[in-house]
This record gives structure tokens, sequence and C-alpha cells, in this order.
């Protein structure tokens, strides 16, 4: 069975260690936060300028000038820390922020993700999104392994206008764990209940499957 | 000291000197950290040929949205321009140019431009539409691309509070780009909750020092939120 979007944030916040700084972006990565194991602790930067971004307010703790990166009414925990967007991105682009998480409509053997910009639909802009794939230390993807038609969206090359290149080293979909390295996809696990098979199929880009490829532990 | 006193007693006095096809750079993240009044203030004034450098455009009928109304933007520079649709009809009409900026090159454009720094190499956009046409040089074996900085003929501030001299100080998340603005505007105005006497600020407090600042004006803030989501109980 594919992962739903709840699982796949469960096995992404596997994969922080205590002590990490991440940014999660909208949408999958965002729910990862739900998931930190609690024996250990991280602190999520948000790049309008606040790095120890806590819950959603409470209505008697709504504040019109606590918000996070996709606008929204939000909290910070003991021992925040705000600042301005230059300083939050040196942060970025400096490579001080140890993980981010993003999702993707694209991404290829060579680690470039696209992910702003449908060509003949509105655009309506990159954000903190390029700075944020040509900046983290460790960049993991989290997507559909195909797209609604069951087109892959692992591919040779990206066909979409490019949000960073050679930049992504991790993919969690609904399927599958992966490395990206030396021009192709290197399976790592696999979703319970999920076929190696299909995993191919679903994957356009070059896959290598290595003899260990274990199931996914949520 | 009265050379210092920076307050100003009304919106006419504090965007005095705005014309037509000038170079405004905005603090603000979405609806956050906006200056209302002053952007009220152009629309009042019915300025024109307008660029516009900020993150974002307001919304329909609130924040810079509202210049949008009268056509009073030519151009936005900006990191992300959704939820707006007067400013989606205007861009498929060919009325609006905007420059799609990534944010983090956005911000550190306004910080190099109040710098004196004319442009700086950076890996954001590199390989991407953004890198386009723009010189590459490799440095220790990596890509990276130039990008010119920004100045504005005016820079329009949201401040939480400010001292007579025009040390500034900001709330929260409402921080965000406004310290860049603030430095890169040939005429800095900042737009403030409260102003005190100097030395009511702790002096190392301080977010924006006085000297990038022309002139202060206590605003009144609607401060509309954007999306208020709440803590499930």
């Amino acid at each position: 069975m594919a992962l739903t979007r709840d699982q796949i944030a469960m096995r992404v916040a596997k994969e922080f260690k205590d002590g990490d700084y991440v940014n999660l972006g909208i949408g999958i990565p965002t729910l990862a936060a739900n998931f930190v194991p609690e024996d250990i602790s991280v602190m999520l930067q948000s790049e309008n300028g606040l790095l120890g971004m806590g819950r959603y307010p409470y209505e008697d703790e709504i504040d019109a000038d606590m918000i996070n990166a996709g606008k929204e009414t939000v909290t910070a925990i003991t021992g925040a820390s705000i600042f301005n967007s230059a300083d939050s991105f040196a942060m970025i682009r400096g490579g001080h922020v140890d993980f981010t998480v993003l999702g993707a409509f694209e991404v290829d053997v060579e680690g470039n993700i696209a992910s702003w910009m449908i060509p003949g639909k509105l655009i309506k802009g990159m954000g903190g999104a390029m700075d944020l794939v040509a900046g983290a230390k460790n960049i993991i993807v989290t997507m559909t392994h195909a797209d609604k038609h069951g087109n892959s969206k692992l591919l040779q090359k990206c066909t979409l206008p490019l949000t960073g290149v050679n930049c992504i080293t991790r993919i969690i979909t609904d399927l599958a764990v992966m490395e990206v390295k030396d021009g192709a996809f290197y399976l790592t696990e696999h979703a319970p209940g999920v076929s190696i098979e299909e995993i191919k199929e679903k994957t356009a880009g070059k896959l290598i499957v290595p003899d260990n490829v274990t199931e996914m532990v949520l | 000291m009265s050379g210092f006193n920076k307050v100003v007693d009304n919106y006419w006095e504090a965007m005095d000197g705005l014309q037509d096809n000038m170079t405004v750079i905005a603090g603000g993240f979405g609806l956050c950290g906006i200056p209302e009044g002053l952007i009220t203030q152009i629309k009042e004034m019915g300025t024109s040929g307008l660029t516009v450098v900020s993150n974002n455009c307001g919304v329909d009928g609130f924040g810079l949205g509202i210049l949008l109304e009268d056509r009073q933007i030519k151009k936005m520079v900006s990191s992300y321009v959704g939820e707006n649709a007067l400013f989606e009809q205007q861009l498929l009409n060919g009325e609006l140019e905007v420059e799609l900026t990534p944010q983090g090159t956005l911000a550190e454009k306004m910080r190099a431009g109040g710098a004196g720094i004319p442009a700086f190499f950076t890996a954001t956009g590199y390989g991407t539409p953004v890198g386009e046409g723009k010189e590459v040089r490799e440095f220790d074996g990596r890509p990276y691309i130039m990008e010119e900085s920004i100045t504005g003929d005016f820079a329009i501030v949201k401040a939480w509070k400010a001292d007579k001299y025009g040390n500034c100080i900001y709330r929260h998340t409402a921080q965000n780009f406004n310290p860049m603005a603030a430095t890169a505007g040939k005429i800095t105005v900042v737009e403030v909750e409260e102003i005190v006497e100097p030395g009511e600020l702790e002096a190392s407090q301080i977010h924006t020092p006085g000297i990038y600042v022309d002139r202060v004006i206590k605003g009144q803030f609607e401060k509309r939120i954007e999306r208020q989501v709440l803590a499930k109980n």
C-alpha cells in the first residue's frame, strides 16, 4: 500500500537528529513536525525570520506580528529567536540549517529539482525555495512517486523550469526512500506492501536496486 | 539636537517628494509588518508608474494591493505574488510587469544596496530561469550567479517603536524585510506604533539606527491577519 501523507511525514521525521535545525516547506513537510520523536528536540526555522517555531496559537494567543513563512498565525517555543530576512537567509544560504524538507513537481537523477513553475499556468513565485535548495546541508524531497495521471515524477531529466541544480540527495515518496548519486536513483527502502516491481514501473529515471533494500519502518 | 528630530506630523509631509516613475522599497512579509498608512498615502497622492520592491504585493483591497486599483504600480520586484486576483489580472493583461526574485536574494539585494555594495555572487538561482543572462563565476568549484543590489528613491518601513532621532525597534516577525528596506532608501520613512523620547529605547537593542531614517510618523494600524490558523484542542 502506498503511504498516506501522514505516513510520509512520519518517515521524514525519522531522519532528524537531536539538536537539528530544520526548515519545513508547505504541505507534507510541515506535517513532519507532528512526528518528531519525543526523545529528541529539533528547532524549526521559518524563513520569514523565526528560529524555534512553535504550534499554532490558541484564540487568546493570536498576534498579527507572529506569523510563519506560510503567513499563518504561529507561536514561538521557549528559546526561540527572531531576526530579519537577511539574517534568516544568511542561515539558509550559509549552510547553517541542517535539514530542509520540501515538496517538488519533478526530481531527476542529477539531483535537479523543479518545484515552482509550470509553464502556461499562473506563476506565483519561488518564495524562498531557490535559496533553500542552494543552501541547506541536507535536502529531503517529499512527494508522491507519480502524479494523478500515473506519470512518474522521478525522471532522467526534469522537464519543468528548475528550482535548483545538483542539490537533491534524498527523496521520500509514498512508495520508497531513495538516494540520488552518480546519475541514478538508489533505492534504499520500499513502503510496506509495495513491491520493487511497482517502484521500478513508476520510476522513469535510472533506478538502481541494490541487494540490501529494506522495508520502511514507520 | 533638533537637527536629529525626524518626526513629521502628517502623511503628506511623510511622503513629500514622491514622484511618478520612482522606485519604492517596502518592508513587510505578506500583511505582517507593513507600513499601512504610508501605502494609503501613496494611493491618496495618485503617484503612478512606480516600481515597487517588496516580498509580496498585499491582497485585494489591503496593503500594496490597493495601489493596483488605480494602476499606480508599473513593476513589482517580489518573491511571491499569489493571493491577489487584481494582480493576476493586470499581469495577464500586460499592464503590470513582475520580476520574480528568490526571497533570500531579494533580502540581500536590499541589504547590499543599503551597504554600498553594487552586486554579489550567490548560488541561489544558478541553472534556473532566475540565472538566465546573469554572469556566472566559479568559486571553489561551485558556480554562482551575479545579482545586482537594489536601492530605492523611497523606502517605506513599519517599525514598532522609534525615538525622535529615528532609532527603531521591530516587534516579533513584523521585523522581516523592514530593517533592510530602511537602509536602502534615498529617503527612508518609518511608520511606527509609538514614538518615544531619545534614551527610552535601550541603545544596544536598536535594530535600525537613526542614521538610516529620514522621517518618522506615528501611524494607526489595522494589522489584518492573512491566515488565521488556531491550535487544535
